[in-house]
């Protein structure tokens, strides 16, 4: 097991977005400490900025004000390019409607992030077919996703995100478009993973999913109202 | 360099998915290039054959003129006619100087139609001039003889006919011999010049030469019109001997200056020219329609550009999430902007390939049908390509930018 240490930490996490001409404030000083091979669950309504949270923690937005740190890098001094390598090798992201490439085979999606990590082309299809066949897509590789199952389609969203083996998956609501059965197949994974050593960070308002976790954050109107 | 090969492949897949929109995109492009192609490989082939009728009219020769080589522009016409005439005289002082080898008198005009029997000949130009004409004009008397001196001083009613003359009027019998008659004045035909070609599409071998004595026998009416009288009469081809073509034309103009009594504060009342000086004139004129094609071609290729950008644009709108999810999985702004910057490249140098291919196959099409001779050269499909690239990384550039500074959860959250 890794040692304990702190992955990142948020402090005072503000964020205003303006919808037309009506400024929203999403979140307003949000405290968040994640710790390695922590299994946390972000819960709240719909509105309660739980997804803006996540969006920040994974770097795909910035806050307006407070302090994001990464590792005790503040995320806010990264370039454009650092944040680019951030996304790709500190942080695997698995979201909601999968958000795959819907002309690239399985394979190739999954092999995505090692492309753009500069990694060889005979290395990229070794390492996404290794991640494949654990996840027990083997002979699903070639296909592309409008001719693979919802389940299968996620599935091959978590193995993309756990290609480059990042210090922290963040999954945005990963099993809000799947049936319960599905979905409780693709939480067993995150099971796994964390007793494998990862750290994950899930969101969802599903009590089922929140509770494979063993820390659950509620978040109301852009506070954090229980840790 | 993986990363080349899978961007190129990238933009391949794309093309695929949108193949009838990837042509119509490039049809600007394909239009400009194969202009540009056509057109200039056209102008070489011209330019070409220019070069070498003006070097087989007679290497480094000297035209003494009364006119200019070329009118450009509002001349005094008046003024040229008012010149004195050139004679067969000038020809013969020239002839004595110390820097020419030999000078002949030549003047011609076209005979309206020549008959033999039943068959004749149309435009076909009259050529007074001596016995030195085919050395300074490269001609060659393939069957026959060659003019004498004693032709030329004893007026006789002789001529040399072109082989475009031999073939059309006796296509069966031998043309020495012959008596043509021309004016009212028969000529006997004493030789036959070898076949030089066509030039443009015209026969340089449709003509007669006589003896200029004899010519003036013919004409003799009066050159009474401005045009007729600065441009019908003798001029005088020199040639000088090899290498001392400055000195001859300087010692040209000294004697020439000398025989009409010009005083030094008068301007020259004749015009000297030389082939390079000919050749110049030439590739000014096609200068002018090189810079006509270009700029044509810069306005198609313009057109052509901004469908690009065009398609480019929508296809960076519809592919906003792709771009979202990319960003996600860790594309920086360079790789996205690469990505798209090489599609808009790849998709304009399709175009410029494809303008080449039609470029090259329209000029052939021209060649075969048409007396204009195309001359395809490995510049042009540089140029073709060089034009294409600038074109597609051009009007690439900002779709490409835009793209690239995408926010990624905007991105993600865009359906």
């Amino acid at each position: 097991m890794a040692k304990v240490s702190i992955v990142c930490r948020g402090i005072d996490i503000y964020k205003t977005y303006w919808r037309g001409k009506i400024p929203v404030e999403a979140l307003r000083g949000v405290n968040i400490e994640i710790k390695n091979n922590e299994y946390i669950s972000i819960m709240g309504a719909s509105g309660s900025g739980k997804s803006t949270l996540i969006h920040i923690l994974g770097c795909l937005d910035s806050p307006t004000s407070g302090e994001y740190y990464l590792e005790d890098k503040l995320v806010s001094q990264y370039t454009d390019l650092e944040l680019a390598r951030i996304r790709n090798k500190f942080i695997g992201f698995v979201f909601q409607n999968f958000s795959l490439l819907p002309r690239l085979t399985a394979l190739e999606n999954v092999a995505l992030p090692l492309f753009y990590a500069g990694v060889k082309k005979r290395e990229r299809v070794e390492k996404a077919k290794h991640i494949l066949n654990k996840i027990g897509l083997g002979d699903r590789m070639a296909h592309r996703p409008n001719e693979l199952s919802g389940g299968e389609c996620q599935r091959v969203a978590i193995s993309r995100a756990l290609v480059n083996e990042p210090k922290i998956i963040f999954a945005d609501e990963p099993t809000g478009n799947l049936d319960s059965k599905t979905g409780a197949e693709i939480m067993e994974i995150f099971d796994y993973l964390v007793e494998e050593g990862n750290t994950i960070v899930t969101v969802t308002h599903d009590q089922n999913v929140a509770g494979h976790a063993k820390r659950i954050i509620k978040l109301k109107d852009g506070l954090i109202q229980h840790d | 360099m993986t990363n080349i090969i899978g961007k190129i492949t990238l933009s391949f897949q794309t093309f695929k998915a949108h193949r009838l929109r990837s042509f119509l995109t490039t049809l600007g492009i394909i239009i400009g290039v194969t202009t540009v192609i056509a057109i200039l490989s056209l102008i070489e082939g011209l330019n070409r054959s220019v070069a070498s009728q003006i070097q087989s009219i007679g290497s480094d020769l000297v035209f003494l003129q009364k006119h200019p080589m070329v009118m450009a522009g509002p001349r005094n016409l008046e003024e040229i006619a008012n010149r004195p005439d050139l004679t067969p005289d000038d020809a013969e002082a020239i002839t004595r100087l110390s820097s020419v080898d030999v000078a002949i008198p030549e003047i011609s005009q076209q005979a309206s139609k020549i008959k033999y029997r039943d068959h004749e000949v149309a435009q076909t130009r009259v050529t007074g001039s001596d016995e030195n004409y085919s050395r300074v004009n490269n001609r060659f008397v393939e069957s026959g003889r060659d003019f004498t001196r004693d032709d030329v001083l004893h007026r006789r009613s002789v001529g040399i006919i072109g082989s475009y003359v031999a073939s059309n009027l006796f296509p069966e019998e031998s043309p020495v011999g012959k008596e043509l008659n021309i004016r009212g004045h028969r000529i006997m035909i004493i030789g036959v010049f070898k076949e030089k070609g066509a030039f443009l599409g015209q026969s340089m071998d449709n003509f007669i030469a006589i003896p200029y004595t004899f010519y003036e026998k013919i004409y003799s009416q009066r050159r009474e019109s401005v045009i007729e009288r600065a441009f019908f009469g003798y001029s005088v081809d020199i040639k000088p001997v090899p290498g001392k073509i400055e000195k001859a034309i300087d010692e040209i103009r000294e004697l020439m200056r000398r025989r009409h009594g010009l005083t030094f504060d008068k301007p020259d009342d004749f015009e000297i020219g030389t082939q390079q000086r000919l050749m110049e004139i030439y590739q000014n004129i096609t200068r002018v329609g090189f810079v006509a094609i270009v700029a044509i071609a810069a306005i198609s290729l313009v057109v052509g550009g901004i469908g690009i950008m065009n398609i480019m644009l929508v296809s960076v709108a519809e592919r906003t999430r792709e771009i979202g999810i990319r960003k996600a999985v860790g594309a920086s702004n360079q790789n996205i902007l690469l990505q798209f910057l090489t599609e808009s490249i790849i998709l304009a140098l399709i175009g410029g390939i494809i303008g080449i291919i039609f470029g090259v196959l329209l000029a052939r099409l021209v060649s075969v049908v048409s007396p204009l001779k195309a001359a395809v050269s490995f510049w042009m499909i540089v140029l073709g390509f060089g034009f294409s690239a600038a074109v597609g990384i051009f009007f690439g550039i900002y779709p490409a930018r835009r793209a690239a500074s995408l926010n990624p959860i905007e991105a993600l959250r865009y359906e």
